[in-house]
């Protein structure tokens, strides 16, 4: 299953891919068992002329053991899965490193727009950058989202990240990534969000320290030629 | 005697087997229309931009509203009448041994509002600006506000036949519970009564238990509609991630709903061509009423990631993970049952056989979205799809394919072609595979839900990933290929099928007892009863059935208590 999986592009993704390959494991041994024993069974009790069936009921304790014993594996595989799901979420979406950059993200229909405090490190200041359908980070460094939604519910999902967070108008969702491999991947709405939903698609460009400052650097001479205009 | 006319005696009739009758073929006209929409919108998605045969160019929005009526028609106009309403109007008053329901009247009512919002559901297609595209779970503020989802009148009927559909079912509920609490043949005590009846009473519970919410919020839906108040506006003071909350605290224990009756048909069926008893039939009933109370805490899991509080996903990772214990535990009671069967592998059985084999996989897919860690990933991407429909397809297809070719006989006094049937099973149940296995993987790779072209987005647009779509679209056209074959079984042996007699499959429960179909009243005499409706293979005794209603055998202590002491 794996080998389907996008690229790992950040410090948790290779976690939650280690999780999804543990359940198949655990899943998987209990699955092919149930089949083998199931089309076994059907198999081997097929009809035969002047072979009548058994009588069992499956109430006698030496019935009820084949029963119990694997629904005690269940419960022990069951335990296994929810400690390992459970430290994994907690590392995505409860315990947030400290962050070393921030940025803001704005759903709405259609677009994702991305605001960057810029370097007084404050939002809703005259040097905050902003960015349409495309979010331009660097390698190697940690970032504190806070999302929004301006209208209806929409969902930020970044696959190589293996992130994913519904933006709910109202409300403001924060969390983390920190970016593992320069590039440009995929950002996706994945909540339903009216016509244009399967339009909702965005790029994030993952730049090293240089690269990112040298866009800084342009975009900010290029925000403020546009304000010069305007004024 | 008065003579019934035809629309008295069809449209409008009280008697159990005729609603059943109509529930039956409302649901599989409103599966045509279902799998009609999922035929458009897939062959929009292997071919995007293509004029589509027998429909012509998919746009985003009519895409949408495909998407939306698919997932709505398929659960609440096709599983819920065919698999609660369908058989639950057949069976229980014929299982139990009584000659109706205890209130036929709103059985009948029951049926004609269930009518009356499939009318308006199918309605909503020819409304302007066409039918809802907000996805069948209809998240506020999308649904909410005309401006938003740009279907005015298509999002109203939405909520309005969904709305009518509860009311209906809620009406069949208080009728399936009632009748089975005091119409039981003298003799028959709660653990003598066949398990398709247990399961559908306890999803006709569940059911009522969790609808109410939901209703509820569909008024503040509507409301928010048709009155913009605010209910889940949050620049008013509402809550978007009420309504999903309200939906998702109906919408999991509605899996159960559907998924119990399609697994008391299974048992039935196997029990009969196994020619075995149960194995652990009080197990199963407890393991059923287990499911339905645990799936009541569940919910959440619809959610982790929809901005409610991350703490609270790790009390929802354990009751989901807790849920698979009794569902394991019924589908290993199932295996069992075949263990030192004289197992025939007629239709009816090839169907219940490939439930067990079809939900196993969209069981253990499950987990993976169970547990959050790995949900943040999967949530949304046709992983997801692909594994409730191997749990969906399993109950609201296989299930009614199972049903409907073991109890034909009965219905229609006619048994059904045998080479048909397993030409259409085979057709249908491979073609299935190959629809679902590939949307697994590329929902792995990272496809996300709903989205009407993935070519759009550029890691997802490799040549790869399109030729899974590719399988997926032609594996369904392929299975849809083969349901003519079914229709024209369906109808050829109505009228020509060889005559069934009363009890073709030499089985135990009372619906064999009466004639085939039964006439008005079901039974000439009422019917007493003796012993559990698996008394398969029993030992020293010639035959390998032994029919609940046939005297005999060691009295238990409750006949003893309703015949008295003469027997013993």
């Amino acid at each position: 299953m794996m080998s389907w999986h996008p690229t790992q592009a950040s410090t948790y993704a290779a976690d939650i891919d280690n999780l999804i390959l543990l359940v198949g494991v655990v899943v998987g041994i209990f699955f092919l068992a149930a089949e083998v024993i199931f089309f076994g069974f059907i198999f081997k009790f097929r009809a035969r002329p002047g072979v009548k069936a058994q009588y069992v009921t499956g109430e006698k304790a030496s019935e009820k053991k084949w029963i119990s014993y694997p629904h005690y594996l269940v419960l022990l595989f069951d335990v296994i899965i929810v400690v390992a799901a459970l430290r994994v979420w907690y590392e995505v979406k409860i315990d947030f490193p400290p962050a070393e950059d921030r940025v803001r993200i704005i759903g709405q229909q259609w677009a994702w727009t991305f605001v960057y405090p810029g370097p007084d490190g404050q939002f809703d200041t005259a040097d905050d950058i902003r960015t349409v359908d495309e979010l331009n980070l660097q390698v190697n460094r940690l970032y504190r989202y806070e999302l929004h939604a301006k209208d209806v519910v929409h969902s930020f999902s970044v696959p190589v990240f293996r992130l994913k967070q519904d933006a709910v108008p109202g409300r403001t969702i924060v969390g983390w990534f920190k970016p593992t491999v320069t590039g440009e991947f995929d950002i996706q709405c994945t909540q339903i969000c009216g016509i244009g939903h399967g339009l909702m698609a965005a790029r994030v460009r993952i730049r090293s320290a240089a690269e990112q400052a040298a866009w800084i650097s342009t975009t900010r001479d290029a925000e403020r030629v546009a304000r010069r205009g305007t004024e | 005697m008065i003579d019934e006319g035809l629309i008295k005696k069809y449209l409008w009739s009280t008697d159990h087997k005729i609603i059943a009758m109509q529930y039956l073929f409302t649901g599989m006209l409103m599966a045509l229309i279902g799998g009609f929409t999922v035929y458009v919108f897939r062959m929009q998605l292997a071919f995007p931009g293509q004029p589509v045969p027998l429909f012509g160019r998919v746009s985003a929005a009519t895409y949408n509203s495909l998407v939306t009526m698919h997932g709505t028609i398929m659960i609440f106009w096709v599983a819920m009448p065919v698999l609660l309403a369908a058989f639950g109007n057949f069976l229980i008053p014929l299982m139990l041994g009584c000659d109706d329901m205890v209130f036929p009247k709103v059985n009948r009512l029951s049926y004609q509002v269930f009518l009356l919002s499939a009318i308006v559901l199918v309605a909503s297609f020819f409304v302007p600006h066409g039918a809802f595209g907000g996805a069948w779970t209809a998240y506020p503020p999308l649904s909410a506000r005309s401006t938003y989802n740009l279907t005015p009148y298509g999002s109203t009927l939405w909520v309005i036949a969904v709305a009518l559909e509860f009311a209906a079912f809620l009406l069949g509920g208080v009728n399936f519970v009632t009748t089975a609490m005091n119409s039981r043949a003298p003799g028959m005590t709660m653990f003598d009564v066949p398990l398709v009846v247990w399961m559908i009473v306890i999803a006709s519970v569940l059911f009522m238990a969790s609808v109410g919410p939901l209703l509820a919020g569909a008024v503040m839906l509507l409301l928010d509609q048709t009155l913009g108040t605010g209910f889940y506006d949050p620049a008013t003071g509402g809550d978007p991630v009420l309504w999903q909350h309200l939906f998702w605290f109906f919408g999991h224990p509605e899996v159960y709903v559907v998924l119990l009756p399609a697994m008391g048909i299974v048992a039935e069926v196997i029990a009969v061509f196994s020619r075995k008893k149960i194995f652990g039939y009080k197990t199963i009933v407890y393991t059923a009423v287990a499911t339905g109370v645990i799936s009541f805490f569940v919910w959440a899991h619809h959610q982790f990631i929809a901005g409610i509080d991350p703490r609270m996903a790790s009390l929802f990772t354990v009751t989901t993970l807790i849920i698979s214990v009794p569902i394991a535990e019924m589908v290993f009671l199932y295996i069992a049952t075949l263990y030192g069967g004289s197992i025939t592998l007629t239709t009816p059985m090839l169907w219940a056989l490939s439930f067990i084999a079809e939900f196993m996989i969209g069981g253990v897919t499950g987990i993976f979205l169970g547990a959050a860690g790995s949900d943040i990933y999967l949530h949304d991407t046709y992983f997801v799809l692909a594994h409730f429909h191997y749990t969906f397809f399993p109950i609201a297809i296989i299930g009614t394919f199972t049903g409907v070719t073991f109890w034909f006989p009965k219905m229609f006094g006619r048994m059904m072609s045998e080479r048909l049937g397993k030409i259409h099973f085979w057709g249908t149940i491979i073609a299935f595979n190959f629809i679902f296995i590939p949307l697994f993987i590329t929902g792995a790779a990272g496809d996300q839900r709903r989205v009407y072209n993935h070519l759009g987005f550029p890691d997802l647009a490799t040549p790869w990933r399109q030729d899974l779509r590719i399988v997926a679209t032609m594996a369904l056209v392929t299975m849809l290929a083969f349901q003519p074959i079914f229709i024209f079984n369906f109808i050829r042996s109505m009228f020509k099928g060889a005559l069934a007699g009363a009890n073709p499959w030499r089985a135990n429960t009372l619906e064999w007892l009466a004639p085939s179909p039964p006439p008005h009243g079901n039974f000439a005499e009422l019917p007493v009863v003796y012993r559990g409706p698996y008394e398969y293979s029993a030992e020293d005794r010639e035959e390998d059935f032994w029919p609940q209603h046939i005297p005999g055998g060691m009295p238990t202590p409750a006949e003893t208590a309703v015949h008295g002491q003469w027997q013993a």
